[in-house]
């Protein structure tokens, strides 16, 4: 099979400082014990926690390291040898597995011997339950509370009375923040980390838009690279600064025509997490086919554009209960209805992750559902975010190619 | 006389065929896959060709090892192969069961010969042939006697799990319960219809191919009684996805 060329991100080196200071900045204050420290779940209070002047480290974004190296496989067995059983998140498993172990990626990456030790576990259940069952293990472990807000889920639209709980949950939580961060909260940094934080979601917002270009600058494998400071430095301006960077060269190369993949004759809409330990494979095998995923629902998740400082609390509570993921199916078929119009896709793509139900949307009938409303075609790819023993390659293979050829045939 | 060649190299067995001019099978050939793919292709296609050269012939590979036949002019999934081939005998709108040695597939094929869907079965082999062949060994019956056996059962034994391993333990409580062995057997064949069943809402025309269809047609017997459209079993099932390869091999050459 042919080499596939392709004209790489420039921006990529710079987006490795970001992580590094990211992670640097982790590890001396673990090291130093001059900051304090928040774990926090991906989409949880983050804005309240820098705002007190947490360091913010997010363990779903570690777990997600553990899968892209593909170390998740060695982890995920430990966790069930402990009671974790193989069926549920493999976020969990394969970061609880290496804790057990004692290991980390951020060792061989950045020199930190061990996971930077949390003064408090954040979470929000928008995500899953298992975070907070995830961040019950720690909790223990490290004899540090746990604080979070508990959002409904399956919603058609977001409910006032929610709103108000959520926001109250949230203020509740601030006295017991300002005790471990040992200072006051300050509404008015608060309001200024949303802007900033705002600001992350509008440029990212905007990166992800260049991907409607025929052909398209960037694909979901790159984002699902270039989304690491919307996830773990949103409310921090070296976020922003790299995302205006990212921004210019992905216009650049819609002005100069350069694509993602060399070649681009179909487009595609990826539905539910990334197989983590496989993006690369997954990435050559669509570029060799043609074929680009310009957009999906992962990647779009990091959005938050209804922060607003005039009423923080309120506003952050809406954002976190209007994400994809709390909606019920029919706000979720509209919302990838809209993109796949938007897009000009061909065909959608749902990974059907094993491990996380959560994330996983084809299993109650919505892709029959789109295909038949939208008139393109739909595949499923069984596999997982971080387990790999639930993902066959041959299958996966033949199912794309497969999946591709019917599309071909049917112009 | 010019002729055009297929070649599906199967999880389990590679298969090889030659047509003519006006698409006829003049030649095919059986084999083992074993673990060197690309030597099982090139002596199917030697036997397949039965004497003749094979310089300048329009080749196309399907199956798992596709990409291994590197003497191909082009490779294409057994998805695109067996709608190919399925179509060739029906002309009209139909789906496409094939069940194979490690997959099953359903292809849903539009009037003009297009694929509109496909499924492929998920990750465990229960249902295919790997699934017969793993009961068999485990219940010590030879392979050439299961249709034969399936045929006298007098009643259903129900073996409703999708795993292999359950269903093998399934089979354990059945045979503890004082099941017969014919209706194990039949049950066996009931449940790899019932997992083709689970993956999509079959058509009213049917077409069976693949090696468990034409090593045991009672399959299809099964498959007739349970749905009402017609059920169609080619001339050579196992032999469908290369004779599709064929076809396009055909195609391809203009």
């Amino acid at each position: 099979m042919a080499e596939v060329k392709r004209v790489a991100i420039k921006a990529t080196n710079q987006l490795r400082e970001v992580m590094a200071k990211h992670f640097m900045e982790l590890g001396e204050a673990a090291k130093m014990k001059n900051k304090k420290i928040a774990w926090c779940s991906s989409v949880g209070p983050a804005e309240l926690a820098h705002s007190l002047g947490f360091l913010v480290y997010y363990y779903e974004n570690h777990a997600a390291i553990l899968g892209s190296n593909r170390t998740a496989s060695d982890y995920i067995p430990i966790a069930n040898a402990h009671g974790y059983s193989p069926e549920i998140c493999s976020y969990l498993t394969s970061d609880i597995g290496a804790y057990l172990k004692g290991e980390t990626p951020l060792t061989k990456a950045y020199g930190i011997d061990k996971v930077p030790k949390p003064d408090v576990l954040l979470y929000s259940t928008n995500q899953c339950r298992e975070v907070y069952d995830w961040m019950t293990f720690y909790a223990h472990e490290f004899k540090v509370p746990l604080l979070g807000v508990n959002t409904p889920r399956t919603q058609r639209q977001v409910r006032e009375d929610t709103v108000k709980s959520v926001a109250a949950q949230l203020e509740q939580m601030v006295p017991e923040l300002e005790e471990i961060a040992g200072r006051a909260f300050d509404i008015d940094r608060f309001r200024e980390i949303l802007v900033i934080s705002r600001e992350c979601s509008r440029l990212w917002e905007a990166v992800l838009e260049t991907a409607a270009a025929r052909p398209s600058p960037l694909t979901f494998f790159d984002a699902c690279i270039h989304m690491g400071p919307a996830v773990v430095m949103r409310g921090r301006e070296e976020a922003n600064d790299y995302y205006r960077l990212l921004l210019e060269e992905l216009k650049e190369r819609v002005n100069q025509g350069i694509a993602a993949v060399e070649g681009e004759r179909n487009r595609f809409y990826w539905e539910g997490m990334p197989i983590w330990g496989k993006l690369r494979g997954m990435s050559e095998l669509f570029s060799r086919l043609k074929g680009c995923i310009a957009v999906s629902t992962y990647c779009s998740s990091w959005v938050f554009s209804g922060f607003d400082p005039k009423d923080p609390f309120q506003s952050m509570a809406r954002a976190y209960c209007s994400i994809f993921i709390v909606q019920d199916d029919k706000a979720k078929e509209d919302y990838i209805a809209e993109k796949v119009e938007h897009f000009g896709i061909d065909g959608i793509l749902y990974h059907d992750a094993k491990t996380c139900p959560s994330n996983t949307n084809n299993r109650y009938g919505m892709a029959n559902r789109l295909s038949e409303r939208l008139g393109i075609p739909h595949l499923i790819i069984n596999g997982d975010l971080n387990d790999l023993r639930c993902f066959s390659e041959e299958q996966t293979v033949t199912n794309v190619e497969a999946f591709v050829e019917q599309i071909e045939e049917s112009r | 006389m010019k002729i055009y060649a297929g070649i599906d190299v199967g999880s389990c067995t590679t298969k090889a065929v030659v047509i003519d001019q006006e698409d006829n099978m003049v030649g095919s050939h059986v084999r083992r896959s074993g673990v060197d793919y690309q030597s099982a292709a090139s002596e199917s296609l030697e036997i397949a060709l039965g004497g003749r050269g094979w310089d300048g012939i329009p080749i196309v590979s399907t199956g798992y090892g596709r990409h291994s036949v590197n003497f191909a002019t082009e490779a294409k999934t057994e998805i695109a192969c067996h709608a190919k081939g399925g179509f060739h005998y029906v002309q009209r709108a139909l789906m496409v069961v094939d069940i194979g040695g490690q997959d099953n597939k359903v292809i849903k094929i539009d009037n003009q010969g297009r694929r509109l869907d496909f499924k492929m079965n998920r990750k465990c082999a229960a249902g295919t042939g790997t699934f017969i062949e793993e009961i068999a060994a485990r219940m010590a019956i030879p392979l050439d006697m299961l249709d034969g056996m399936a045929r006298k059962a007098e009643k259903r034994v129900k073996i409703g799990s999708y795993c292999t391993v359950f269903a093998s333990t399934e089979i354990l409580s059945l045979i503890r319960a004082g099941v017969s062995s014919e209706e194990l057997v039949r049950g066996v064949f009931e449940s790899v219809v019932d997992r083709v069943m689970e993956m999509i809402p079959l058509a009213d025309t049917v077409l069976l191919c693949g090696g468990v269809v034409e090593y045991f047609p009672v399959v299809a017997d099964i498959f007739k009684a349970r749905i009402s459209g017609e059920v169609i079993v080619p001339p050579h099932p196992q032999l469908t996805g290369a004779y599709g390869a064929a076809l396009f091999a055909h195609q391809l050459a203009g």
